[in-house]
C-alpha cells in the first residue's frame, strides 16, 4: 500500500449544510432510494460508501438536482440546503447547481483551452468583471486544484490533453471556480492510479477548509482515509451514517460489518 | 452438476503441433480467405462499373464542350446596313454581306471551291440573324472590321465531332455531300475548326432548332438561387427542428410519432414533395410558375428529413459527460446545448446540410411539376431579387429538358451538362469533407 495521508478526525461538531428527511427516488416503478434521512455537515467530508446500485450515487445526484435531467426520474421528501427546500418549485436548478458543485466519475474537461475550461463557469454566472478579474479566478482555482504548477504555462492547451488525473484536478478546479457552498464528487477517482488518486485525496483534505464535501467511492480505504464523516448505503437504505473512525471500528449494523469486512458487496 | 463433471473426466484435446494447422484452424482460415475474397470482387466490380460510367460520361459529354466555329472577318457599313434595313427581307441581306465577306477571305487564302447561298444557310443556319442582331445590338461597330467567331450549324458540328458521317449521309435540305466538300475545303484553309466552347459554360437555353448555341449558364443560376432558398429555410429550421425534440423535448407518444414521421418523410418519393409544391405554393398561394423560389420551397420540404436526422444523430454522438459537466457548473440548459453541444456535433450538422444540398441539386422530378422541366431558359435574370421570382431552369431539369429533344446534338448537351453538374456535387462532397477535418474534435 502507498502512503495515505493522514486525516486528523475532528469530531467536533460543525453546522449542518444539507439535511435530508425521508428521500425516496424512484426510476420509473424502481424504488432505488428508500426513506433516506441523513444531515451533512459543513466543512466537512462525508463519504458515501456501499456495493454497486445501492443507490449512493442516486441520492449525490439529488443535493444538486441532477436527477432532473433524467425523465422517469422522481424525487419525494425533503432536502434542504441551509434549510432552503431545493426541490421547492421557486428554486431553479440553474441557480442551485452554481451553489452545489460537482466532479463526476469520468474526467469530463470540456474540449477547450485550460483557461476556458475554469473560465466557462464564472463567465456564465457574471463573476467576473473584468479580465484581469477572470484571470485571477483561473488562476485561483488553478491552485486550488493543485494543477496550476503543472499547467501555467500551458493555459491554452486543451483540457483534453492533460492526463487523467490532471484532468480531474482540472475538473475539481472548474467545479470550485463557480465557488460553490457544497462539492459533490461521484467517485472521483476511479479511473486513476494510485499516484494520481493520492493526489485528488490530498485536494480532497485541503478543500475541506472552505467546503463541505460530499464523495460517493468504491473504496473503503479511500473513505476511511479522506472522510469524518460515512454513510453505508445498501438496496437503497441508508443503514448507517456515523463518525467514520465509528463505522470502521465498531459499526452497530450486522450488514455495515458484513461490507466492511468483504463479506457482502 | 458439479457431480456430473466429476464422474466423467473431460476429454482432453489431442496434442498437435503449433506450427502446422489442424483441420478446423485449416477450415477457418479458408473461410476468412474466401470471405475476403468476395469482399474484393464487389469492391472491384463497383470500381469497375464507376469507371465505365465516368468513361462514357467523359466520353459522351466531352464534345459537348468545344464547337465549330467559322473565323470571318467582316466590316459592315452604314449603307450597308440601313440598306438591309430597308429591305423586306432583311435576315437575307445580311447573309448575301456575309458570303461576299467569306468569299473574299477564300480569294485571299486562294481557295477554289464553289458555293451558293443555299449551301451557306445550311452550313451557317441563320447566319443571316445572328448578324442582323449582332448590329442592332451593337450600332457603333458599324463600319468598323469585326472578327467574328461564328456557330456552324448542328449537323457540321456533328461532321467534326462524327456524329455526322459521309457514308451514311443522306442528302437532305439540312445537308448535302457536297457541302461537306465545302467544309473540308474550309477547314483546310483553317476558317472553319472547332474551338472551347464558354458560351456552353456561360450561355442560356436555346429553342429547339439551334442545339450549337444551347448552355447551362442560366440554369446554373436557376440552381444557385434554388439552393440557397434551400440552405436558408432546411438549415436553421432543421437545426432548431433537431435540438429541441434531441435535447429538450420531453419522450412521450406525440415525440415519438413525430420522430417515426420525420424518418419516413425521408423515404417520401420527391415526386410527392413535388405535387405537394404545385398544389399549395402555385395553385394555392400563386406563386410564380418555373420561379427557383418554388422550386427551393419544394427542395427545402425534401432536405428538411435528411438534415434533421443527421443533426440529431450528431447531437446524439455528443458524449453524455459533456451535457454534465455543463450543468454541473451551473449552465442553463440551453447554455449547455448552445456552448457545448452544438460546436461539437457542428461537423456533423455541416456534412449532413452539404450532403441534403447535393441531394437536393440533382433532383428532377419535384420540379417537373411546378414547371421547371422543359422550360426554355433563354435569358439570365436582371437581378439579385428576379433571381428568385424570374422563370428559370435548374441544372437536372435543364439536363432533362436537352435529353428529351430530338436532335442528336442536344443529346451531346445533356452528356456535357451531367459533367458540370458532377463538378458541382464533388465540390460540395468534398466541402463537406474539408469542413468535417477542420472542425472534427476529440475528446
Amino acid at each position: 500500500m502507498y502512503d495515505a495521508p493522514h486525516t486528523e478526525r475532528d469530531v467536533d461538531q460543525q453546522d449542518i449544510k444539507i439535511s435530508a428527511r425521508k428521500v425516496q427516488v424512484y426510476y420509473g416503478t424502481t424504488h432505488a432510494i428508500k426513506d433516506v434521512d441523513c444531515d451533512i455537515e459543513d466543512k466537512t467530508v462525508t463519504a458515501f460508501i456501499g456495493p454497486s446500485g445501492c443507490g449512493k450515487s442516486t441520492f449525490l445526484r439529488c443535493l444538486n438536482r441532477m436527477n432532473d435531467t433524467i425523465d422517469v426520474c422522481r424525487v419525494e421528501g425533503d432536502i434542504m440546503i441551509d434549510g432552503e427546500d431545493i426541490y421547492d418549485k421557486r428554486v431553479d436548478p440553474v441557480q442551485l447547481r452554481a451553489k452545489v458543485g460537482m466532479v463526476f466519475q469520468k474526467p469530463n474537461p470540456f474540449p477547450k483551452s485550460i483557461y476556458d475550461n475554469i473560465a466557462y463557469g464564472p463567465r456564465i454566472h457574471g463573476l467576473a468583471k473584468s479580465k484581469a478579474d477572470l484571470d485571477e479566478i483561473v488562476e485561483k482555482s488553478l491552485r486550488r486544484g493543485a494543477i496550476w504548477d503543472e499547467v501555467k504555462d500551458r493555459l491554452d492547451a486543451p483540457g483534453t490533453g492533460l492526463s487523467g488525473g490532471q484532468q480531474q484536478r482540472l475538473c475539481i478546479a472548474r467545479a470550485v471556480a463557480t465557488e460553490p457552498e457544497v462539492l459533490l464528487m461521484d467517485e472521483p477517482c476511479s479511473a486513476l492510479d494510485p499516484i494520481a488518486t493520492s493526489q485528488v485525496e490530498e485536494l480532497i483534505d485541503e478543500l475541506r477548509q472552505d467546503y463541505s464535501v460530499v464523495i460517493v467511492t468504491h473504496s473503503m480505504q479511500q473513505a476511511a482515509r479522506v472522510s469524518q464523516k460515512t454513510a453505508f448505503f445498501h438496496l437503497g437504505n441508508l443503514v448507517e451514517f456515523g463518525d467514520t473512525g465509528k463505522i470502521f471500528t465498531n459499526p452497530v449494523d450486522s450488514r455495515t460489518e458484513s461490507y466492511i469486512t468483504g463479506r457482502i458487496g | 452438476m458439479t457431480d456430473a463433471s466429476m464422474d466423467t473426466p473431460r476429454p482432453r484435446r489431442a496434442k498437435t503441433s503449433l506450427v502446422s494447422e489442424d483441420a478446423r484452424t485449416k477450415k477457418r482460415n479458408a473461410a476468412e480467405k474466401r470471405f475476403q475474397a468476395y469482399g474484393i470482387l464487389a469492391i472491384a466490380t463497383g470500381l469497375f462499373f464507376l469507371a465505365v460510367l465516368a468513361f462514357s460520361i467523359v466520353r459522351s459529354g466531352l464534345p459537348a464542350f468545344t464547337t465549330t466555329v467559322v473565323d470571318v472577318n467582316f466590316t459592315l457599313t452604314q449603307e450597308e446596313f440601313d440598306e438591309a434595313e430597308g429591305q423586306l427581307f432583311k435576315t437575307k441581306a445580311y447573309s448575301g454581306y456575309f458570303i461576299s465577306a467569306l468569299q473574299k477571305k477564300l480569294e485571299t487564302e486562294n481557295v477554289q471551291v464553289a458555293f451558293d447561298e443555299a449551301a451557306i444557310e445550311r452550313i451557317m443556319g441563320k447566319i443571316g440573324s445572328t448578324l442582323r442582331e449582332y448590329y442592332t445590338a451593337n450600332p457603333d461597330q458599324l463600319g468598323e472590321e469585326v472578327a467574328f467567331k461564328l456557330n456552324a450549324a448542328s449537323r457540321v458540328d456533328g461532321y467534326f465531332k462524327g456524329r455526322v458521317q459521309r457514308e451514311t449521309l443522306q442528302d437532305s435540305r439540312f445537308l448535302t455531300l457536297a457541302d461537306l466538300d465545302l467544309v473540308d475545303a474550309l477547314a483546310e484553309a483553317g476558317i472553319i475548326h472547332t474551338a472551347f466552347d464558354w458560351g456552353f459554360i456561360t450561355g442560356a437555353d436555346s429553342g429547339v432548332d439551334n442545339p450549337g448555341g444551347a448552355g447551362i449558364g442560366a440554369s446554373v443560376v436557376g440552381s444557385f438561387f434554388m439552393m440557397l432558398v434551400v440552405l436558408l429555410l432546411s438549415l436553421p429550421i432543421g437545426v432548431a427542428a433537431s435540438i429541441y425534440l434531441e435535447e429538450f423535448a420531453p419522450q412521450n407518444r406525440w415525440t415519438d410519432m413525430i420522430e417515426v414521421n420525420i424518418s419516413n418523410l425521408a423515404a417520401v418519393p420527391s415526386i410527392v414533395f413535388g405535387i405537394l409544391g404545385l398544389a399549395v405554393f402555385i395553385q394555392f398561394m400563386h406563386l410564380p410558375q418555373s420561379a427557383p423560389l418554388v422550386g427551393g420551397l419544394v427542395l427545402t420540404l425534401m432536405t428538411l428529413p435528411t438534415i434533421i436526422i443527421s443533426t440529431r444523430a450528431s447531437l446524439k454522438a455528443v458524449p453524455p459527460s459533456i451535457r454534465d459537466a455543463a450543468l454541473g457548473v451551473g449552465a442553463s440548459k440551453m447554455q449547455a446545448v448552445f456552448h457545448h453541444v452544438l460546436p461539437l456535433a457542428m461537423p456533423g450538422i455541416l456534412t449532413g446540410t452539404i450532403i441534403g444540398l447535393a441531394q437536393a441539386l440533382g433532383e428532377t422530378a419535384p420540379l417537373l411539376l411546378i414547371g421547371m422541366v422543359g422550360f426554355v431558359a433563354r435569358g439570365y435574370p436582371d437581378g439579385f431579387i428576379s433571381g428568385f421570382t424570374d422563370p428559370n431552369s435548374a441544372m437536372p431539369a435543364q439536363i432533362y429538358t436537352w435529353a428529351a429533344r430530338a436532335d442528336q446534338a442536344f443529346y451531346e448537351k445533356a452528356w456535357g451538362g451531367i459533367i458540370i453538374l458532377l463538378i458541382f456535387l464533388l465540390t460540395m462532397n468534398i466541402i463537406a469533407i474539408i469542413l468535417r477535418r477542420r472542425f472534427e474534435r476529440r475528446w
